[in-house]
């Protein structure tokens, strides 16, 4: 059954031959990782004189799964989305973590208190939030600028195409938003056969306005092309366009949809003793406000916040572009892994069937 | 050769002179066939080893994945591996039966096992598909089992979760208890079974395999007419032209078919979008009204098109090597016998192109039918082939069983196909080159 996985992961496992000097990070490629490479790897290559590589991948927890499947396990730690965390530590691909001995924050507050809540999972450990944020090209509101997300599904205010994500997760919560449902009502109601009426019907407003968008980078390029004149967007994307390339573009943080990645060490990682050190390192107080020098996600200590400065271009404040900071949560979604576990297969076999009705 | 008895030339030549004998024998005397049966076999052998190799690389890169695959589109053992005590009391009971004290118990006894072998999220994800929202329900008990739990059962569970006593969550694991399944065919074609275990449509805002499944034949269909249409005269063209001009046509032919595919497909965004050069073009010279740009792309349109372009010269090519060994002569002899030249197209010409078309025709539609990133880039919503659900079921939901059985039924149509083809066509009137 699983040699075929075997054989495939044989081969890529060929790539890093493991010595007790490295830890192999499987994370998600782009800005993400050089935030990660410049906060986290260098200061603890530095430190411990462990060598870290770092391998990229769309979502690190397709590999991992594959990995574990195929019995064959190369990467040490892997930076995963909290539903994937669960999931995975519910079907004991991963190490559990003991808490107590991550560092405590550098006023002494024990790591328990320090992390946000729902930052520590049984068997993972958060680094970062991230938010998905209604982002618009201010060249096509001159007159009036778009500030809620019910604004989003009005068409007639504030023409133009609209960008969604092509699944039901980051879309639904959206529509229920836009029609009044309070950020935290979101799950409630999606859970009742009416609620998810609701959503659709909400959708149906605009489905004609949509273009439907699969990859990260895919909105920020519509946006910039005029394609579209409203989106949503990964946070940290929409940043690095506004202030690394100077875009004319406005984020609406009304609803946004809070989410969190996670370090995880699967059973059988080759170096568990400096994958679990790599970890502790990375998801200290200092790394993880250093990385939001080098992209807008939130750190997940409490500690860390006050130690966020400016971007790297020296002039930037990174405080107001934080999906964390205080203005920004009042009305956000957090993202529920155990709704989305139990609901994502049937409401996505819903999403592609209405997508596909016309 | 140094054994002579070996050797059949000299064994004829030996057994020549012994004719009289009426048998014709080697000179050690064994039988003549037989000794020539073993030195071929030899031969044989040798050239089995030859191509061993290549037979092996066959068998672990293409024949053992594909076949392993597709077993788990039947095979997922994620419930009765993991719940054997309770597996056991379904495979004694009756369809129907209501969950008794010894059903109770061995359940209890598998949550908690499961729980400390933190298995049950593979358990649960494994009922989750058949009935949607009971994920939780497994793992949530599994934290509170591992805490201790005291008999009676029963109402012990139904404490944690009421949902325990529901009769269609009983049914479903029952069905789960043996690994062999027919349910993720089922799903894939838009069907389900009841808590008494027959089989019906899901609800009407559930179905999509089914009309994803006519959508990706249909559009193949259109896309292989398309390249038809477009790909034969380009055929006939090269096929005729002067060498030194079809040369250069070749290379216009070829040079996007050695581009890498994303690059075409991205191009094509550029081109096609609403604010892109098409549309830019057309309200520049006033077809149009700056506010009333098409929408090429980013629904089926897109997919067409792009497609069409990317495979065109799947088509073209084997039209043109078939093309190219017609002799003109054959049409000029019609001609000068008095047929217009359309009956000399219709008659003589292109019945001699069919190896080429069928080729062609073959090599697209198969393409089309597996085609993913392109429809995935460009395609929006009513773009969408059941590739891109094979490829969900992958990489998102990870329901890997559900993406074999989508895939095993969309191989199984292909074959169809190619037998009927080749009942139509004949196999043998393939000519790819």
């Amino acid at each position: 059954m699983k040699t075929t996985l075997i054989l495939s992961t044989a081969l890529t496992g060929l790539a890093f031959t493991a010595t007790a000097q490295e830890v192999n990070v499987v994370s998600w490629g782009g800005a993400y990782e050089r935030s990660q490479v410049e906060a986290y790897n260098k200061p603890f290559t530095e430190e411990t004189g462990i060598k870290v590589n770092m391998i990229a991948a769309d979502d690190p927890a397709t590999p991992l799964n594959a990995q574990v499947e195929a019995g064959n396990v190369t990467g040490d730690v892997f930076d995963i989305e909290v539903s994937s965390a669960i999931r995975l530590c519910d079907e004991g691909a991963l190490v559990e973590i003991d808490h107590d001995s991550l560092p405590a924050a550098p006023d002494g507050t024990p790591a328990t208190e320090d992390f946000i809540d729902g930052a520590l999972q049984d068997c993972a450990v958060a680094n970062i939030f991230w938010g998905t944020v209604i982002a618009y090209n201010t060249e096509k509101f001159e007159s009036e600028a778009p500030t809620t997300a019910a604004d989003f599904f009005d068409t007639e205010t504030y023409p133009g195409k609209r960008g969604l994500p092509k699944n039901p997760k980051r879309t639904l919560y959206l529509a229920l938003i836009a029609d009044g449902v309070a950020a935290d009502e979101i799950y409630d109601v999606l859970s009742t056969d009416e609620g998810v009426d609701r959503a659709f019907a909400k959708l149906d407003t605009i489905k004609n306005d949509v273009v439907w968008w699969e990859a990260g980078a895919q909105p920020v390029q519509l946006l910039a092309d005029g394609e579209v004149s409203m989106t949503t967007v990964y946070n940290g994307r929409v940043f690095d366009a506004m202030v690394a390339e100077n875009q004319p573009f406005e984020v609406i943080w009304d609803g946004q949809y809070m989410d969190m990645d996670m370090f995880v060490i699967p059973k059988d990682a080759p170096n568990p003793e400096a994958a679990m050190e790599y970890l502790k390192f990375a998801t200290g107080t200092q790394p993880l406000a250093d990385q939001a020098k080098y992209i807008a996600y939130g750190p997940s200590r409490k500690s860390s916040a006050d130690l966020v400065g400016m971007y790297e271009d020296g002039t930037t404040e990174m405080a107001p572009h934080m999906p964390t900071s205080p203005e920004h949560l009042e009305n956000a979604v957090m993202d529920d892994p155990e709704f989305w576990a139990d609901h994502d297969a049937e409401l996505t076999e819903r999403f592609n069937s209405w997508l596909a009705s016309s | 050769m140094a054994n002579a008895a070996l050797d059949p030339h000299a064994a004829i030549a030996t057994t020549a002179s012994g004719v009289e004998t009426g048998r014709l024998t080697t000179a050690d005397g064994k039988p003549l066939a037989r000794a020539l049966a073993r030195s071929q076999r030899r031969a044989r052998r040798r050239a089995f080893l030859l191509v061993l190799p290549l037979l092996a690389f066959i068998l672990i890169t293409f024949v053992v994945p594909i076949g392993q695959m597709l077993q788990r589109s039947f095979y997922n053992d994620g419930f009765s591996a993991n719940m054997p005590e309770v597996s056991a009391w379904f495979a004694r009971t009756e369809r129907g039966t209501p969950p008794d004290e010894e059903a109770w118990t061995a359940l209890a006894a598998d949550l908690t096992a499961s729980a400390e072998a933190r298995t049950i999220g593979v358990v649960g994800t494994r009922i989750n598909y058949d009935l949607s929202g009971s994920r939780s329900l497994f793992t949530s008990t599994g934290r509170q089992v591992r805490r201790g739990i005291e008999p009676p059962y029963d109402r012990a569970l139904q404490e944690i979760d009421e949902k325990w006593a529901d009769p269609q969550l009983w049914s479903t694991m029952r069905e789960a208890s043996i690994p062999v399944t027919a349910n993720f065919y089922l799903a894939a074609v838009d069907r389900q079974r009841d808590a008494e275990g027959n089989i019906r449509q899901v609800e009407e805002r559930q179905q999509v395999y089914v009309m994803l499944f006519g959508r990706t034949f249909w559009l193949s269909a259109v896309i292989t007419a398309l390249t038809f249409v477009l790909g034969f005269p380009i055929a006939h063209l090269l096929a005729t032209l002067p060498m030194r001009r079809s040369n250069l046509l070749m290379i216009l032919v070829l040079l996007p078919f050695w581009t890498s595919l994303l690059v075409r497909t991205t191009s094509w965004m550029v081109l096609l979008q609403q604010q892109g050069v098409v549309n830019d073009i057309l309200v520049w010279l006033g077809i149009i009204g700056g506010g009333q740009r098409l929408q090429m792309i980013y629904n089926q349109t897109g997919t067409i098109i792009a497609m069409t372009h990317i495979l065109l010269p799947f088509m073209i090519l084997p039209l043109y090597s078939v093309m190219r060994t017609i002799n003109p002569s054959y049409v000029r002899a019609a001609r000068s016998l008095g047929a217009t030249s359309w009956t000399a197209f219709r008659r003589i010409y292109f019945p001699q192109t069919l190896p080429g078309l069928g080729a062609g025709a073959m090599l697209v539609f198969i393409l089309a039918v597996g085609y993913y990133i392109t429809p995935a880039l460009v395609g929006g919503a009513s773009g969408q082939l059941i590739s891109n659900m094979i490829a969900m079921h992958m990489t998102d939901t990870l329901n890997w069983s559900m993406a074999a059985a989508l895939a095993a039924i969309l191989l199984a149509a292909v074959l169809v196909l190619y037998w009927l083809y080749d009942r139509l066509v004949g196999v043998d009137n393939l000519k790819l080159g």
